[in-house]
């Protein structure tokens, strides 16, 4: 006993003594970020978990209800386990996974162009990320409008292919099929740029000494070369794909216009935690999604260190 | 011979034929993704007769600028000009952007170069950060923001803003290349670390510096949510959320050009940003990785 308590105060004795040695300034220049930081990015993730086992009206004081929010939403919610949950999976799969090997693609192919060219396209590829958000639904809104005058449905009749203008945006079976198209649209963002750069930065000799070792295929080359040397902006990027996958969730709502969307066919979590917390006035529930989607993203990211991470932070 | 040759593909001088392949590979892919770029060009200079013109066609045939003056001549119901929103959005961006710049450096000379103890855990922490979703937590987010009184208050916009960790990681990334040498050599000569900062550490780091100012810039400038969310009075409101009620007016004819030409405007800083930092960022993304 008393060793452990020894052992304790040595502990801190040691952090004292490093901390005396600090620079003071450090403290200072650091300050005004962590807590920023600290109030609007930690905070709510704890006030999340704090808040998603209690009922919450926002004009009550939060009322402990234990897992009762948890236990409804497994079991009593039915939009969720039918069509929130699935739809959030699948979107998240295609646009995390489908959006990265396709800026890594993208990227790998630029690598082999000579430098003006390829800056050119990879600008190209990656102003549609820019436009992220409202710009992006108002474009894709005109494109796939439900009337003669939306371009699809033009091009589709025109060519015979439908005998009327379909409802695109309100239709339960497109919905789903055009978020995702619009969202890979948008999704070469800093991810691709950090994996384009780090294609560009693996050493030549690398290549040439695995050549002369007998490699002898372009895709050997990615395989056993590439990827390996640029592991960490392969994490970087996938990290950025899973965030990406995860805050474009809102494009459902913005193209449909309404929140659910139709049959809930391209509603997130996002939505369901919008639709309960700013419609429904139901905090605790909402905050219980928040953390059922934080755990989620979290498993994603967990993936992407296992996959490339040099070693096992999280 | 001939393999050795192979093995210098990746950023070739100069364009040969070989590269063929690659290039039929990104390049209806980048036609694809252009489409609704020039889209948002065309569609904002057409008349009105045009925007309503049926078959519908892609490209404008006799461009006019009837869309941004009628833009800017409309006011909201409740009387706010567009130059207002347009003027918030401006003054919202440009404060977001410098400040939040001066926080990421200064902390990512902190946890870099100075004797810090904590340094190892508010990086870690930071890192992790890196896939914190803002929507995810919305609603914790707005008791926190209703709680500090900043509901309907202008610094809504710029507060929460201000830490961007993906920022903050490239350029903490970026300032670990600076050789400590440099530092040093500065300290025999009896600058203080504020001195350090800015005259060592901030001229170095310029790459990362114009990066940051894009990501902030874009987060900021393309926000609606902010005005939708925590704002009431329609002077605070910002120009992108101006944008968002266009789309969705109950007049969607004559809302059409207006909207088309608001959607240039929000769209063009993004660009011409990108443009002109386009190779610093591209250097800051080098040292991107996740270690």
């Amino acid at each position: 006993m008393n060793r452990t308590i020894g052992k304790v105060r040595d502990f801190f004795k040691i952090k004292k003594k490093a901390f005396k040695k600090d620079d003071k300034a450090a403290y200072l220049f650091s300050a005004p970020y962590v807590l920023v930081f600290i109030v609007f990015i930690i905070l709510p993730i704890v006030l999340a978990m704090l808040l998603s086992l209690t009922s919450f009206d926002m004009v009550n004081f939060p009322k402990f209800v234990g897992l009762e929010n948890f236990v409804y939403l497994f079991t009593a919610d039915s939009e969720f386990m039918k069509s929130i949950l699935p739809n959030t999976i699948k979107f998240a799969i295609l646009i995390g996974p489908g959006g990265y090997i396709l800026s890594f693609l993208m990227a790998w192919c630029l690598a082999q162009l000579p430098h003006r060219l390829r800056t050119v396209l990879a600008v190209i590829l990656y102003t549609p990320s820019l436009t992220a958000g409202i710009t992006m639904a108002v474009v894709w809104k005109v494109f796939f409008a439900g009337d003669e005058s939306g371009y699809l449905n033009h091009i589709l009749l025109e060519m015979g292919l439908i005998a009327e203008p379909i409802a695109f945006l309100q239709s339960p079976d497109y919905l789903f099929p055009i978020m995702i198209v619009v969202s890979l649209w948008g999704s070469m963002g800093v991810g691709f740029l950090a994996m384009l750069a780090g294609i560009l930065n693996v050493p030549k000799e690398l290549y040439e000494a695995a050549y002369i070792d007998g490699m002898k295929s372009r895709f050997q080359e990615i395989i056993y070369i590439t990827i390996p040397s640029m592991k960490p902006q392969m994490l970087f990027g996938a990290v950025m794909a899973i965030v990406n996958a995860f805050s474009t969730g809102a494009i459902g709502v913005q193209l449909s216009g309404s929140n659910p969307t139709p049959n809930y066919a391209g509603s997130l979590i996002v939505n369901h935690i919008e639709d309960y917390g700013f419609i429904r006035y139901d905090m605790g529930y909402a905050a219980a999604l928040s953390v059922v989607l934080l755990l989620i993203i979290y498993l994603f990211s967990k993936l992407a260190y296992r996959l490339f991470g040099e070693r096992d932070r999280t | 011979m001939r393999r050795r040759f192979e093995a210098v593909k990746i950023n070739p001088k100069r364009f040969r034929f070989n590269q063929l392949p690659f290039l039929l590979i990104v390049l209806p892919i980048a036609f694809v993704m252009m489409l609704p770029l020039v889209y948002i060009f065309s569609h904002a200079f057409k008349p009105y007769d045009e925007l309503v013109e049926f078959p519908p066609r892609f490209l404008v045939r006799r461009p006019t600028l009837d869309n941004f003056i009628e833009l800017f001549r409309a006011s909201t119901t409740t009387g706010i000009p567009v130059s207002r929103y347009l003027f918030n959005s401006i003054f919202i961006t440009f404060i977001v952007v410098v400040v939040s710049i001066l926080l990421s450096s200064l902390t990512g000379y902190a946890l870099s170069k100075m004797r810090f103890s904590v340094k190892g855990v508010i990086s870690e922490v930071n890192t992790i950060a890196l896939m914190f979703v803002g929507t995810a937590v919305a609603i914790p987010r707005y008791v926190v923001i209703e709680k500090l009184g900043l509901i309907n208050n202008f610094l809504v916009h710029i507060v929460p803003f201000l830490a961007v960790p993906v920022g903050m990681f490239l350029i903490k990334q970026f300032i670990d290349q600076v050789p400590n040498e440099l530092i040093e050599a500065a300290k025999m000569d009896g600058a203080s670390h504020f001195m350090i900062y800015r005259k060592v550490i901030l001229p170095l780091i310029k790459p990362a510096i114009s990066t940051i100012a894009i990501l902030s810039f874009q987060s900021v400038w393309n926000n609606a949510d902010v005005s939708a969310t925590y704002i009431n009075s329609d002077s605070l409101k910002t120009f992108a959320y101006y944008m968002s009620t266009l789309s969705s007016a109950s007049n969607p004819i004559a809302g059409m050009g207006m909207s088309a030409a608001a959607s240039l405007i929000m769209f063009l800083p993004n660009l011409i940003f990108f443009i002109i930092l386009q190779s610093q960022v591209m250097n800051t993304m080098a040292h991107s990785g996740i270690k």
